[in-house]
């Protein structure tokens, strides 16, 4: 039952952390054994979101849908995603809370942050 | 101003700017539709049928080669689903250019995504072209995998570091610089320490009379950083260059025409042959823009440039893909 509440308190937590304006690409798991999954769609040369605040535990699935390749590359060394082409996807787990901010290595103008609480 | 380069824009280094003449004209061109602008000291002009006006010795020059750039081969988006059969087209323009270039500069981004197939496809077609070397820098397009290794091991025979290098051609001292590595988070195009330190050592034995043509990837001048479009230490290595009389720069990666011109140094960015992008801070971003179709070819293009020894400059026209070969037909451009 404890588990059941705080699996429960991730899902409005994640939810809270989609802007309003922004479609809600996310897409919670139900109480379970999977991790949550949190959505950053790659358009126009922005991460939509820039930033998503989740839990420790979430995934978070980053789609490029924009005409040019792209990378999901932290700046600390966190994670790399490979060279992201039209429609491809990249997925980090992040365990540990922090503040993890990543850029594209080929459109470093292009920045991003994930918070770990 | 060359009376007989009437529709041809002269930029004076010894004056800084453009004259007057050149600017009224500009304001003639955009009376009969041709598109001229000029706005924070950035000129921007094409000019239909211009090079039918150049004089003969600004044609022909003491050095002709042509900078052609952004192929991306591999991109197969609505912007243009047939890249090959553009860069094709690009092939057979230096081909049948009137003045045989000396050699070719390729300002990067040959292929889309660094694929081994886009490199092999792209050489395949450069084959064709007939005539001098072609020199080329690397795109970040060109580095995607392991670091730019399959793009240094075609191309890079003989560079330094990620692939930049100089060479002398008729007196004309030319330095290829790579600003697509490295690249750090919120910035823009970067050399860095070790190949600014080379450049400053490149050009310590050069006379300051000689005519510098340094050519790289993205803009080493500040076109819009709001899109990346620029280069954060490009005035270090423009700094080391200030003694010289004339240093043409000459960039890609915007895939649009734009000149402008600062003291002794101007700046000038090719079309590319694969596909268009927007005019700084007309669309959402900078990615690939469709083109109406039949209007593809009219927004891709190859510049012929021309140094002419004691007018310290560089007769630049620009060529879209969709006009006839020159002389016969329509070109756009400015000399710099």
């Amino acid at each position: 039952m404890i588990l059941r509440r705080s699996l429960a308190i991730v899902t409005v937590l994640f939810l809270t952390s989609v802007p309003a304006r922004e479609p809600a690409r996310a897409s919670a798991n139900a109480p379970g054994d999977q991790p949550a999954k949190v959505a950053v769609t790659i358009d126009n040369f922005n991460y939509g979101p820039s930033t998503v605040t989740i839990p420790a535990g979430t995934t978070v699935v980053w789609t490029n849908q924009d005409d040019v390749p792209h990378t999901v590359t932290s700046d600390d060394k966190v994670f790399a995603s490979p060279v992201l082409d039209t429609g491809e996807k990249f997925e980090y787990t992040f365990k540990k809370p922090g503040t993890f901010p990543y850029y594209c290595t080929v459109h470093p103008k292009m920045t991003g942050k994930v918070v770990v609480k | 101003m060359d009376s007989n380069a009437s529709d041809s824009l002269q930029f004076d280094h010894n004056h800084d700017g453009v004259d007057r003449r050149g600017f009224l004209k500009c304001m003639a061109w955009a009376g009969t539709g041709m598109l001229c602008v000029m706005e924070g000291g950035v000129l921007k002009s094409f000019a239909m049928a211009r090079e039918l006006h150049l004089p003969r010795k600004l044609r022909a020059g003491e050095l002709a080669f042509v900078q052609m750039s952004d192929s991306h081969l591999g991109f197969n988006k609505a912007a243009n689903p047939d890249v090959s059969a553009t860069l094709q087209v690009a092939i057979d323009r230096i081909n049948a250019l009137p003045i045989a270039p000396e050699f070719v500069l390729h300002t990067g981004d040959i292929t889309h995504l660094s694929k081994t197939a886009e490199f092999d496809a792209a050489e395949q077609l450069l084959k064709g072209v007939r005539g001098g070397p072609i020199h080329f820098v690397p795109g970040e397009h060109d580095v995607l995998a392991d670091n730019g290794r399959e793009y240094l091991a075609r191309f890079g025979a003989g560079t330094k570091g990620a692939g930049w290098y100089s060479f002398d051609q008729k007196g004309v001292h030319f330095i290829g610089l790579v600003n697509v590595v490295n690249l750090k988070a919120g910035g823009l195009g970067l050399l860095g320490p070790e190949q600014l330190e080379w450049v400053e050592d490149d050009i310590r034995h050069l006379a300051s009379s000689t005519p510098i043509v340094v050519f790289a990837h993205i803009p080493l001048w500040s076109v819009y950083p709001e899109w990346g479009w620029g280069t954060d230490d490009a005035a270090q290595a423009l700094g080391y260059l200030k003694r010289f009389g004339s240093v043409s720069v000459l960039n890609g990666h915007i895939h649009q025409v734009m000149q402008k011109v600062e003291g002794n140094v101007t700046f000038h960015t090719a079309m590319s042959t694969a596909f268009a992008q927007p005019v700084p801070g007309t669309a959402p971003s900078p990615g690939p823009m469709a083109v109406p179709a039949g209007k593809l070819r009219s927004v891709l293009g190859i510049s012929e440039v021309n140094f002419v020894r004691g007018r310290h400059a560089l007769a630049v026209v620009d060529q879209a893909l969709d006009q006839e070969p020159a002389p016969s037909g329509a070109a756009g451009g400015g000399a710099l």
